[in-house]
C-alpha cells in the first residue's frame, strides 16, 4: 500500500521569482503528479485595449514582461504594423533586432545566476548577475531604461544610435562575451552543476511536440524549431541556425541557452557589420483595420502576437500568448516521477516567468 | 577547478559594486530619469495631457499651471515625443524616494493671444 502525500509548492517559494502553485502528489520523495494552479497576479492586460489607444498601447504591451520587455513592445509593434501595411525603413528593423538580441543576452544570464542559485552555487549566481549588469548597461545607454527599454513604436524605433557609439559597443561586446567564458564553462564542466542537471526533469522529443513546448525546453529536446528563422525584422538576411541539444534532460535545456547567448553575440556582431543608414521611423497615418498574428522568438520560446483592429484608434482584441504558458504542460510531464529536491530546479529549467502568463 | 579560478578572481579584483551613497550614481545622458517642463516656451496646450498613458500629467489653462504626478509617470517619454512646443525633456537624473505621493505644480507664464477685436463694420 503505497503513501500518497501532497505537497504545496508555491505561489511564494525561495525560488520562485514568480508565483505559481502547484501541488505536488508525492509517494516516498517521488513526485507522482503535480497540479498547477494559477491566477494570482492576473492584471488584465488584454481588456486594457479598450482603453488605451494603439499608439499608447505599446508600452503597455511591453509591459506585459519585465525581462524580455522589448520583444513584447517590438511583437505588437509588428503586427500592427502589418494590418497597417506599414514597412519599416531597414535602420529601424536592424536596431529593433540588435536590441532583442541583447534582450536575449541578458535574460538568458538572468536564468544562468537564478538556476545556479536554485542549486544553490551562490559564487555563479553572483558572476552572471555582475556580466548581466554590464548588458544593461549598453541598454541603458542606447535606449534610457534598464529593463523597460521603451524603444518600439509603431512605424519604427523611437531612439537612434550613432554608428560610432555602435563600434563602441561592439568593442565592449567582446569583452564581455571573452569574460563570459568563464562562467559558461563552470556550467559546461563543473562536477555539481553536473550533478544537479543531468538526468533530471526528462522531455522525450515526442512529448515536447506534443504538448506544445517552445523556445529551450523544446529545443533542448532535440526539436529544432526556432521563431527567428520565419526571418521577421533584420532576421530576414541574417542567418539564424536554431540550436539544439539531443539530451531532453535539465543539462541540455541549460547547454541551449548557453549556446544561444553566444549565437547572440554573433548575431549583435552581424547586424552592427550590415547597419544600413537611414531614417528610423516613418509617419503613422490612419487607424488599423483588420487582423494579423505576428510570431517571434523570446528568450524563452516562441510569442504569439494577435490584434484585431476595427479602423478606430482603439483596437478591437489583443491577445497574446506568452511562452511560459506554452511550457507549462511540458513542465508537469518532467514533474512526474523526479525527486522532491529536483522540483525547484526543474520548474527553473522552463525559465518561468508566470507575470507574462498571467498577462 | 573552474570555479576556482573564477573565486580567485573575483577575491583579488576591486568590488563590481559602487560605494553608493558616498559615490554618486553617474547617468547616461539618454537615460530616462524624470520629465522636466522648460516653463517659459510652454502653451498649455493640453496635448502631453491627452497623450500620457497613465495620466500623470494635468494641465490647468484657467489657474495658468501645468502639474505632474511623480509617482504615477512610468518615465515613458510618450509626453516628451508628443509635445509640439518640444519643452518638455527626460531629465536623466531618478526622483529620489519619497513617503507620499507628491504632485509638481509648476506655474506657466505663457498669454494667450488677445483675439483681435472685429474690425466695425465702415458707415456706409
Ligand atoms: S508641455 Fe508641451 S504639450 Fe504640454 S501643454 Fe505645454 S506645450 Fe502643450
Ligand atoms: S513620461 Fe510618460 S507617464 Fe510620464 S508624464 Fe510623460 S507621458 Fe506621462
Amino acid at each position: 500500500m503505497s503513501n500518497r502525500t501532497i505537497i504545496p509548492f508555491g505561489p511564494q517559494h525561495p525560488v520562485l521569482p514568480e508565483p505559481i502553485h502547484l501541488d505536488l502528489v508525492v509517494e516516498d520523495e517521488r513526485v507522482i503528479e503535480a497540479i498547477p494552479s494559477f491566477g494570482f497576479i492576473h492584471r488584465g492586460l488584454e481588456r486594457l485595449v479598450e482603453k488605451k489607444d494603439f499608439q499608447e498601447f505599446t508600452f503597455v504591451a511591453e509591459r506585459v514582461c519585465g525581462i524580455c520587455s522589448f520583444i513584447h513592445g517590438m511583437g505588437y509593434c509588428q503586427a500592427v504594423e502589418r494590418v497597417m501595411g506599414i514597412t519599416l525603413p531597414p535602420r529601424a528593423d536592424y536596431l529593433r533586432t540588435f536590441w532583442a538580441e541583447l534582450s536575449r543576452i541578458h535574460s538568458h544570464l538572468l536564468w544562468m545566476g537564478l538556476v545556479a542559485d536554485a542549486f544553490g552555487f551562490e559564487n555563479l549566481f553572483m558572476n552572471s548577475w555582475r556580466i548581466r549588469e554590464n548588458i544593461l548597461d549598453i541598454v541603458e545607454e542606447t535606449t534610457g531604461g534598464r529593463v523597460i527599454f521603451g524603444a518600439a513604436k509603431i512605424g519604427g524605433t523611437r531612439r537612434d544610435v550613432t554608428n560610432d557609439k555602435l563600434k563602441e559597443i561592439g568593442r565592449t561586446l567582446k569583452t564581455i562575451e571573452a569574460e563570459l567564458h568563464a562562467i559558461t564553462d563552470v556550467f559546461e564542466q563543473d562536477y555539481s552543476v553536473q550533478q544537479r542537471l543531468r538526468g533530471i526533469g526528462i522531455l522525450s522529443r515526442e512529448d515536447a511536440f506534443d504538448l506544445g513546448a517552445v523556445g529551450p525546453t523544446l529545443r533542448g529536446s532535440g526539436e529544432p524549431m526556432d521563431a527567428r528563422c520565419e526571418g521577421y525584422a533584420a532576421y530576414r538576411d541574417i542567418e539564424v541556425e536554431p540550436i539544439v541539444e539531443s539530451d531532453c534532460d535539465s543539462y541540455a535545456r541549460c547547454m541551449v541557452r548557453i549556446r544561444e547567448i553566444y549565437q547572440s553575440f554573433d548575431i549583435i556582431r552581424q547586424v552592427l557589420c550590415r547597419m544600413p543608414d537611414g531614417e528610423t521611423e516613418i509617419k503613422v497615418k490612419g487607424y488599423p483595420n483588420g487582423e494579423h498574428f505576428a510570431r517571434l522568438e523570446q528568450p524563452r520560446g516562441e510569442v504569439l502576437y494577435y490584434v484585431k483592429g476595427n479602423g478606430t484608434k482603439h483596437l478591437d482584441r489583443f491577445r497574446v500568448r506568452t511562452p511560459t504558458f506554452a511550457n507549462i504542460p511540458p513542465l508537469l510531464k518532467m514533474l512526474q516521477g523526479c525527486d522532491l529536491p529536483d522540483v525547484p530546479v526543474i520548474v527553473l529549467t522552463i525559465d518561468p516567468c508566470i507575470s507574462c502568463a498571467e498577462r | 577547478m573552474k570555479m576556482t579560478y573564477v573565486a580567485l578572481k573575483s577575491l583579488f579584483s576591486s568590488p563590481a559594486t559602487a560605494n553608493y551613497p558616498a559615490e554618486p550614481k553617474t547617468y547616461y545622458p539618454g537615460t530616462r530619469g524624470h520629465i522636466v517642463l522648460e516653463v517659459s516656451t510652454c502653451t498649455l496646450c493640453k496635448i502631453c495631457e491627452i497623450r500620457c498613458p497613465t495620466g500623470a500629467i494635468q494641465v490647468d489653462r484657467e489657474g495658468k499651471a501645468w502639474s505632474i504626478e511623480r509617482m504615477k509617470c512610468i518615465q515613458c517619454g510618450f509626453c516628451v515625443d508628443s509635445c509640439p512646443r518640444k519643452c518638455l525633456s527626460n531629465d536623466p537624473q531618478y526622483t529620489s524616494p519619497a513617503s507620499e505621493k507628491i504632485t509638481d505644480r509648476l506655474d506657466v507664464p505663457y498669454e494667450p493671444p488677445k483675439r483681435k477685436p472685429k474690425p466695425e463694420t465702415p458707415p456706409a
